[in-house]
């Protein structure tokens, strides 16, 4: 009777591993389903991050990563450029500051015109919804001043 | 409600006559119980005094033939109607137990994309001037089957067991169905003494997920294996605890205002005190 009313009240058993893998697989599912709500997403983050640095709306990818017990969205933005010229934004001086610790000389009009140039390799930055350490590293190695450098030179 | 009727057509002196439901039983998953379910609130809602039809759809893998025990009488089935081989009448088979119950069996050696969709919808449509239910069994799946199935009807039951895949398979297709066939939830083979030492999925837990309406929960019960041997659907046993659950649902269906049946929970408590003293109960 004891091991009956432990039996009752006690243990979680494999019916909460049940629920939780559920709960992740149906919200991958309705990911893959919703493929007009990723390409909306995407395009306003894309167009949030646009504010303070000039990216590759090309080579964007926007990835869904099951990982130990959360989704994780994965977001690769390659950044063609940093310093954008300081125009019709109020907050410019925020925004600059806001960009990734490093303020400094604006290029003016060399971002656009430095897009082609910068399809090289480097000028990346991983951007994370639910970050995980892995990512964290790699967004901190993705020295975006390197990436600023050629929009700089140019 | 209106009586049956042999023809539909070319009545413009009848009254307007109200159309039956036509309501698609499907899951996505197999195996989790659509023709079961089908059978036996086909039996349940026929108890109550209506007419109904059941249309075997799985076409290539007919069942619901057998789970009425009605196998021996097929001689047509749902190509030969849709084809025009035979009149919709020569296919309809009354079941054994109530005059108000008629099975259109699925063809056995044919294909589920030799299904003509447009005339599926029609056939469905020709049913409800007829019948007061139209319960289409779907064929697991989501293709072409499961489109044709769906294609006449205008409201839908989902059938899903407390399993991960079941439940996964289910949300899909209730996406796939859209708000048009408004989807009502039968959970199936639920074994309480599993939930209750958390071994098993609740029905809390799946309808966290699917919130959908509940229509009722069957229990696990070897019974139905016996009942599906035999040919003969639970329902047609009111006294019995699952045969019972399903006239709640059927009643439920009819818009009776009952309360969703649950497996009881007590006695599955009596059967494990039994089985603790080694009882049989």
């Amino acid at each position: 009777m004891i091991d009956f009313l432990k039996r009752l009240f006690g243990q979680t058993g494999s019916s909460a591993t049940a629920k939780e893998r559920l709960r992740l697989v149906l919200m991958t599912d309705h990911l893959e389903l919703a493929p007009d709500m990723i390409d909306a997403m995407k395009r306003d983050l894309v167009d949030v991050i646009s504010r303070y640095v000039e990216v590759d709306r090309d080579r964007i990818e926007v990835n869904f990563e099951q990982q130990d017990r959360a989704l994780a969205m994965l977001a690769n933005i390659p950044i063609l450029s940093v310093n954008r010229p300081p125009v019709n934004r109020a907050g410019n001086g925020n925004g600059n500051g806001n960009g990734h610790g490093r303020a400094a000389e604006p290029a003016q009009a060399a971002a656009v015109a430095a897009a082609p140039n910068v399809s090289s390799p480097g000028a990346q930055a991983a951007t994370d919804s639910i970050v995980t350490r892995r990512r964290r590293r790699r967004k901190k190695n993705q020295s975006i001043p390197a990436g600023a450098k050629p929009a700089t030179a140019h | 409600m209106h009586q049956l009727q042999p023809s539909f057509e070319g009545a413009a002196s009848e009254p307007v006559r109200r159309l039956g439901r036509a309501i698609v039983v499907t899951s996505g998953k197999g195996g989790v119980g659509k023709t079961t379910t089908t059978a036996n609130l086909g039996t349940a809602l026929a108890q109550r005094g209506v007419s109904v039809a059941l249309v075997d759809a799985d076409v290539g893998l007919r069942n619901l033939d057998i789970v009425l025990g009605l196998e021996n009488r097929i001689k047509h089935h749902l190509l030969d109607v849709l084809e025009e081989r035979v009149t919709l009448d020569e296919a309809l088979v009354p079941d054994k137990h109530s005059d108000r119950l008629v099975l259109l069996a699925a063809a056995q050696a044919r294909e589920k994309d030799e299904v003509d969709t447009e005339k599926m919808r029609a056939l469905i449509a020709s049913l409800r001037e007829r019948y007061e239910y139209v319960l289409i069994d779907c064929p697991a799946g989501i293709e072409l089957g499961f489109r044709n199935a769906v294609a006449g009807a205008d409201e839908a039951i989902v059938v899903c067991t407390p399993e991960v895949s079941a439940v996964r398979d289910v949300d899909r297709v209730v996406g796939l169905l859209g708000n048009r066939f408004r989807p009502q939830l039968v959970i199936n083979r639920l074994r309480p003494q599993l939930v209750k030492k958390g071994k098993m999925l609740s029905v809390d837990d799946v309808n966290a997920i699917l919130r959908l309406p509940l229509l009722g929960v069957i229990a696990d019960e070897p019974e139905i294996i016996v009942t599906t041997n035999k040919g003969e659907p639970l329902a047609l046993r009111k006294d019995a605890p699952t045969g019972a659950a399903y006239h709640a649902i059927a009643a439920r269906i009819a818009g009776d205002d009952v309360p969703p049946p649950m497996p009881a929970t007590k006695e599955s408590f009596l059967e494990r005190l039994g089985s603790m003293f080694g009882g049989k109960k």
